[in-house]
């Protein structure tokens, strides 16, 4: 069976690659494509560690094809520092220690980002809500929820971007 | 593996075309949040995949003349809980699909893959159960509807032809004073699997309830209408011997399994008990979708 051959947009840049019907998008973005922020904890949507968006949505990029990505736009963890300058959450996270072994990261960044991208004024709860699609075996998650809520509070001042 | 095809239908001709021609080795894909799970534990193995996704009809919400509303059967949970319209309307429903695996799942999973996919303990069944939603499935022979309750027909398992897809469900419209609820009872706050079901729809008029329906799942082979229930219900204030009434007809209908998530006596006691709390949820939405009543 002849590969397929895909156009996206992966952070905003235009690229093309080749794909097996069953690839998943996760297994592209680490493999052919080299973006390896995105991780694999389980293969089955239950931790998270594979976010991404796509046309803004978030999702678990080990549930989607890779050859679904014809024509949309897709957001990966690469694609969140502007150049050398971290987003803000990025750096809360450093500065808070909201990261132990880190394999989770990624994925808790992405999401933050996609609730912080819709509402800067989240409750706690709308963030442990948000979240309970990321799994993370290290901090026990009060770092990385107080964290976002920091950088949403920030936002709302103004301070962050 | 590496001889599936994928195919990313542009029409409802095309995808029953393309599941005709994958011979029974066809498998529709929406969300993908139960299909590629499968495939990937060895349960599915499909010849053939057809994405409907880029079919319209099958990813828009329309609100019907008769002011009822047509869902789209591959439109994802997240934007079904940002239909204002729909969501006024239809609480219980919205609320019941948006219950569905994390943020991540509902950027993705649809009504119609949770319908098709046939667990007994698919969320947002029940609730469509209770409003009276209709499916309505395309196939070779052109077109043909069903009431939702009839559309499993066992874990797994369902009405669909070969080369049938299901477009979209629709619900009907809301007289005044109607409200519906769904409540589930998982054993962790978020991220689990339903132990039991229940959706409540109902029509109040002057404090007495004129239409119910309640749908159940979780505790049958198949997501069940539970008729003797919405007879317990209607025609009464809401009172407590009605609901008991009710509580016992859902109890009654449960054929439920021990596993490790609940017991059979645990299943049967708290279908009545979930039955009870999503009626007064109901009730009160009803009460404040009444021109002039409490808000
Ligand atoms: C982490 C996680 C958590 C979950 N939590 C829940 C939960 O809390 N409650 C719950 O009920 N479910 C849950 N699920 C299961 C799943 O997300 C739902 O059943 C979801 O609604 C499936 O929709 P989908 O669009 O992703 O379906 P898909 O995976 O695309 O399809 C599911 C099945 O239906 C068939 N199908 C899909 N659309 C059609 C169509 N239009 N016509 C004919 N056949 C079709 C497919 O071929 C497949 O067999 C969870 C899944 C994951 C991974
Ligand atoms: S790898 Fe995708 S959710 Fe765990
Ligand atoms: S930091 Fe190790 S899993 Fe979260």
């Amino acid at each position: 069976m002849a590969k397929f051959h895909v156009t996206t947009t992966v952070n905003g840049e235009e690229v093309e690659f080749l794909c097996d019907a069953q690839d998943s998008m996760l297994d592209v973005l680490r493999g052919p494509l080299g973006l390896t922020g995105s991780k694999e904890g389980c293969g089955s949507g239950d931790c998270g560690a594979c976010s991404i968006t796509v046309d803004g949505r978030l999702v678990c990029s080990c549930l989607m094809l890779a050859a679904e990505a014809q024509g949309h736009s897709i957001g990966t963890i690469e694609g969140m520092a502007q150049g050398d300058r971290l987003h803000p959450l990025q750096e809360k996270f450093i500065e808070l220690a909201a990261l132990q072994c880190g394999i989770c990261t990624p994925g808790f960044l992405v999401a933050a980002k996609a609730l912080l991208d819709r509402n800067t004024n989240p409750t706690e709860t709308e963030v442990r809500y948000w979240l309970a699609g990321n799994l993370c075996r290290c901090t026990g998650y009060d770092k990385i929820i107080r964290a976002v809520m920091d950088v949403a509070a920030d936002m709302r001042k103004g301070v962050a971007a | 593996m590496s001889d599936i095809r994928y195919v990313a239908a542009e029409s409802l001709d095309e995808a029953v075309k393309a599941m005709l021609a994958a011979g029974g080795q066809g498998k529709i894909l929406a969300g993908g949040t139960d299909l590629l799970v499968q495939m990937r534990s060895g349960a599915q193995n499909p010849g053939t995949i057809v994405d409907v996704k880029k079919i319209d009809e099958v990813m828009q919400i329309v609100e019907l003349p008769d002011g009822g509303f047509r869902i789209g059967a591959a439109v994802s949970g997240a934007v079904i809980g940002e239909h204002r319209k729909l969501a006024a309307a239809w609480p219980g429903v919205v609320e019941a699909v948006n219950l569905i695996g994390s943020k991540q799942v509902q950027g993705r999973a649809s009504a119609g893959g949770n319908l098709c996919n046939s667990s007994p303990a698919a969320d947002s069944v029940p609730a469509l159960v209770a409003a009276g939603a209709k499916v309505v499935i395309q196939g070779p022979n052109g077109r043909r509807e069903v009431p939702v309750e009839a559309f499993p027909t066992g874990p797994g398992r369902n009405c669909l032809a070969p080369g049938e897809l299901v477009v979209s469900l629709t619900l009907p419209p809301r007289p005044p004073g109607s409200g519906d609820a769904y409540l589930r009872l998982i054993p962790r706050t978020e991220m689990d699997i339903a132990v039991v079901g229940v959706g409540v729809s109902l029509t109040l008029k002057d404090g007495v309830c004129t239409a119910a329906r309640v749908g159940l799942g979780a505790v049958a082979p198949t997501v069940l209408l539970v008729e003797d229930a919405a007879k317990a219900l209607i025609g009464s204030k809401l009172d407590d011997a009605a609901l008991e009434k009710a509580a016992a007809a859902c109890s009654a209908a449960c054929k439920p399994i021990n596993d490790k998530r609940g017991t059979i006596a645990y299943r049967t006691k708290i279908a009545g008990v979930l039955l009870k709390r999503a009626t007064a949820i109901a009730a009160r939405r009803a009460t404040s979708n009444v021109p002039g009543g409490m808000h």
